[in-house]
């Protein structure tokens, strides 16, 4: 199915995203003195993850709609992949641009399939097109296009409307998506599979997706880069998750980024980036007596058990065999917890400390032991990442800083050139 | 004569009565429906305006019937013109007010999204706003037909067609043998009527309003 739409649609699948560019960029309500945002400038590259986030009513939804003139600022400039877009007749604008809010907004009248369809219908694409279009959309946000195709969006849970909801935003193709707290109606357990897969979805398609929240963890999880905003949309910070929580510009961030940045600091890394080390193991296959003499002479005073495929399954310590008389299928304490290579450090902290072992085993992808990861190494790592980050940050001052001289020193130099030439 | 030979000995006559009465309804209601909708949809977005609109046909329906064909007589004469006019307006109220509230009542989020898809102005209203008004919408109309059903009876006071024939016929006769059969067969005939298109709205609604609102 996606294979016809891939030669249907060929060049729609190159395309990637464009830069936006505000410069400028003001909104004033007739009738209050102070504007409701107050020129931003901002640069956001092609295929990046931007996030606003702030307190409700600083107006990083007001600055989103300004994007594609569902606000039409007051004043400024923004130009979407180089292109002026400021005095475009905004429903073309609107046509290039994907729009995804919160609590989906869905048309209840139509199919899941027919709301999909708007866009691409409105911009006149043929009608096969359009339908081997809306079949591969499904698939890509990952519902089943042969049995959502004919529903309609109250037969769908919150979650599930809210993939439509995207879906329908990315129809098109277009190069750029502005996502209006899309999953902040959403339970916990529901925006977390979204948020995953919108980090999927962006691997695949590399859309410049400017994204509002006021949820600062969902901001750090899906962000490449976050601007924090302040009252009147001032951007108190515009930086990598990684800087904003190591190194926050002032007061005000620092109080967004709230207690636990170096916890939140977690979320960033990996475990496959920290040492993942080996561990004694046996498997339910061994014989007894080998077991046995393993836990006698090892270095450590426990074993991992694994069982018949390689995956983890006991915990054995000195002793477990002798009281449970020798049965493998009594002795020691069951693995409770194990997390991916993919996971990150706080899902295998949160491990860690469940675990009894005090450290957790490594999976691979069919749930094969490879590893495992222990309070030591994740203190260790979180510190080499805390000094790491705080270098980065000093190192990024410093080149500002030279920056900044280089500037003065030009401008004075353009000065003195001038000086010269009038002379003579 | 009861009034089964009455009915029996009448039935062509009554039958070609109760087709105009029917005729009369429904072309008004087409009338009536294009222009409360029209209404509705210059009127919604304006608080003013909209309350105007309701209250200005809410005005026109406190007008008496009998009065108000009494007043069209002089300008637009006998027979049709009066009861087309005066059916039209009287079916506006509900209609309009219902027309009103259903665009008022679309989910201002769903606008806010159809504007973010990049729908013009007019997409907007046929493809989302009116779709998602249509069923109060609908029931104006309905309540509008059971209205105009009654008062097209009136409508034979200034020699209009319908049913109302039969029933000023009986009741200009009281006291002759037939007086009763013919306000009867009348008053039954409007209320058979107002059933059947009853029946048909019901069916217009299920072809008409989208699965996927439907209550």
């Amino acid at each position: 199915m996606s294979e016809t739409t891939t030669t249907a649609a060929p060049s729609e699948k190159q395309t990637t995203g464009a830069t936006i560019e505000l410069e400028n960029l003001t909104k004033r309500y007739p009738g209050s003195s102070d504007p409701a945002v107050d020129s931003v400038n901002m640069e956001i590259k092609a295929g990046e993850l931007v996030i606003f986030v702030g307190p409700s009513g600083c107006g990083k939804s007001t600055t989103l709609k300004m994007i594609n003139r569902l606000i039409e600022p007051t004043g400024g400039r923004i130009r979407i992949g180089g292109e002026d877009v400021t005095d475009m007749d905004p429903v073309k604008l609107r046509r290039k641009v994907g729009y995804a809010i919160q609590s989906s907004g869905l048309f209840p009248h139509m199919t899941v399939a027919q709301n999909i369809a708007l866009v691409p219908k409105m911009i006149g694409w043929s009608k096969p097109k359009i339908k081997d279009r809306v079949e591969e959309m499904l698939d890509l946000v990952g519902l089943d296009p042969g049995e959502f195709h004919g529903r309609y969006p109250r037969q769908l849970s919150g979650g599930q409307q809210q993939r439509v909801g995207v879906a329908r935003a990315l129809a098109a193709d277009p190069p750029v998506l502005l996502m209006d707290e899309p999953f902040g109606a959403v339970d916990p357990i529901t925006r977390d599979h979204l948020q995953d897969e919108l980090i999927r979805l962006q691997h695949e398609l590399h859309k410049t997706i400017v994204f509002v929240t006021h949820d600062f963890d969902e901001a750090i999880k899906l962000g490449d880069r976050i601007a924090v905003l302040r009252e009147r949309s001032h951007i108190a910070q515009f930086d990598t998750p990684e800087a904003i929580l190591t190194n926050p510009a002032d007061d005000f961030v620092s109080g967004f980024v709230g207690a636990g940045a170096a916890l939140k600091r977690l979320n960033l890394t990996r475990v496959r980036d920290v040492e993942i080390r080996d561990y004694p193991t046996v498997t339910v296959d061994d014989p007894l007596q080998e077991i046995f003499n393993k836990l006698r002479d090892g270095t450590t005073n426990e074993l991992l058990l694994l069982d018949k495929r390689g995956r983890p399954y006991k915990w054995l310590r000195r002793g477990d065999l002798m009281r449970a008389r020798g049965s493998l299928a009594r002795a020691g304490a069951l693995v409770h917890d194990t997390v991916t290579r993919d996971a990150t450090l706080r899902d295998a902290l949160e491990a860690v400390l469940t675990e009894s072992a005090g450290r957790v085993a490594v999976t691979g992808r069919r749930g094969e032991y490879t590893g495992v990861v222990d309070m030591e190494t994740l203190m260790n790592s979180v510190h080499e990442l805390l000094e790491q980050d705080r270098l980065d940050a000093i190192e990024h001052q410093h080149d500002l800083q030279d920056q900044r001289a280089e500037q003065t020193h030009r401008a004075q130099e353009g000065e003195g050139a001038g000086f010269t030439e009038d002379a003579s | 004569m009861n009034f089964w030979d009455y009915l029996s000995s009448r039935h062509e006559q009554l039958l070609a009565d109760a087709f105009q009465h029917a005729s009369a309804v429904f072309q008004c209601m087409v009338i009536a429906t294009l222009l409360g909708v029209l209404i509705g949809v210059v009127t919604y977005r304006s608080e003013w305006a909209g309350n105007l609109a309701t209250l200005t046909t809410s005005t026109i329906l406190t007008v008496p019937s009998l009065a108000l064909i009494g007043l069209l007589i002089p300008i637009v004469g006998l027979g049709v013109p009066p009861t087309v006019i005066a059916l039209t307006l009287y079916g506006l109220l509900p209609i309009v007010r219902n027309a009103i509230v259903g665009l008022r009542g679309v989910d201002p989020s769903l606008v806010d999204a159809a504007k973010g898809i990049g729908m013009s102005r007019t997409a907007r209203l046929f493809k989302v706003e009116l779709p998602l008004a249509w069923p109060p919408i609908l029931t104006g109309i309905r309540v509008s037909t059971q209205m105009l059903m009654g008062i097209a009876a009136i409508a034979a006071y200034a020699s209009g067609p319908g049913l109302g024939n039969e029933i000023f016929r009986g009741i200009g006769s009281l006291g002759s043998k037939n007086a009763l059969n013919q306000v009867l067969a009348g008053t039954l005939g409007i209320v058979v009527l107002a059933l059947l298109f009853d029946a048909a709205y019901v069916l217009v609604g299920r072809l008409t309003i989208s699965r996927g609102i439907r209550v």
